[in-house]
């Protein structure tokens, strides 16, 4: 998927995926937090906030340090933007799912 | 004339706040697709992505502290457990699912706006990135640009949800 090019657009596919990863894991612990009252009440990291607060904090860490580790990864390199700009749209489409009431609530 | 400070942070959050991420969508909008015209000169893209990074980056740091005064101050008051006999009006989440012609408001408004509202600065914060790393060769760039553009339409249809909810459900049960 990678290869070395004098102008690299490693960064900026790092940004785009890290922000398709951060959605999907909004998506996939709003779906946890409904369907498990244990994982409810472990994303419960601050009482008046609710299980929001830990939902978030999980999401907002998982795109940073996804973004940190492809940033480094990818920095100097090329990749086939075609491709990784699909795998962000359905990790985006699955975080959007993944955070509207009428599927989360089916678990 | 008089709010009270609880009413004055759902004002900042979803007024001033929220209202000026949503304003300024329609302008990085426009910018962001003149910046591909076979129109648009060298200097004319120079001045453009100027603004274009500028405003994304605002953008972005507007749609973190929407996020994060409706998160950590204003929604604890919103779903505060009210104690028995409490009055209902002081606690918009338990006044609108008292009854079952409001409690949608919260099962499906709110359950949505609070969810999907973290969607925007995520992605916000990685089209200003993208914005200003590639600069001009935006232009150039048909592939990217579409792709910014669609990432930046996603971040608005997320705080538009949150927003239109959000306004909804003030009108509905309004923050005391």
């Amino acid at each position: 998927m990678m290869n070395q090019q004098s102008e690299s657009n490693g960064p900026i596919v790092a940004a785009m995926l890290a922000a398709g990863i951060g959605s999907f894991v909004l998506g996939l612990m709003i779906c946890l937090a409904e369907g498990s009252k244990a994982i409810g009440s472990m994303l419960n990291f601050y009482g008046p906030v609710g299980p929001l607060s830990g939902k978030t904090i999980v999401a907002i860490v998982a795109w940073l340090v996804a973004w940190a580790v492809l940033a480094s990864k990818w920095k100097d390199k090329s990749a086939d933007f075609a491709k990784i700009y699909n795998v962000t749209i359905i990790l985006l489409i699955l975080g959007l799912l993944g955070s509207f009431p009428l599927f989360f609530d089916l678990f | 004339m008089e709010l009270t400070a609880r009413e004055m942070w759902a004002v900042i959050h979803g007024m001033v706040l929220g209202s000026l991420f949503l304003l300024a969508y329609a302008g990085g909008l426009a910018e962001l697709i003149n910046l591909g015209s076979e129109w648009a000169t060298e200097t004319g893209i120079a001045k453009r992505v100027r603004r274009l990074i500028m405003g994304t980056w605002v953008m972005a740091v507007v749609a973190w502290l929407t996020v994060i005064t409706g998160t950590w101050i204003v929604y604890p008051w919103y779903r505060a457990t009210p104690p028995a006999g409490a009055d209902l009006h002081m606690y918009p989440k338990g006044l609108l699912v008292s009854k079952v012609t409001t409690a949608g408001w919260h099962n499906f408004g709110m359950e949505w706006k609070e969810h999907v509202a973290w969607l925007a600065p995520i992605l916000a914060t990685a089209v200003a990135y993208m914005v200003t790393r590639y600069g001009a060769r935006l232009a150039k760039d048909k592939q990217l640009h579409s792709a910014v553009i669609v990432l930046f339409s996603v971040a608005f249809f997320a705080a538009a949800v949150a927003g239109l909810f959000g306004a909804f459900i003030n009108k509905a049960a309004p923050i005391h």
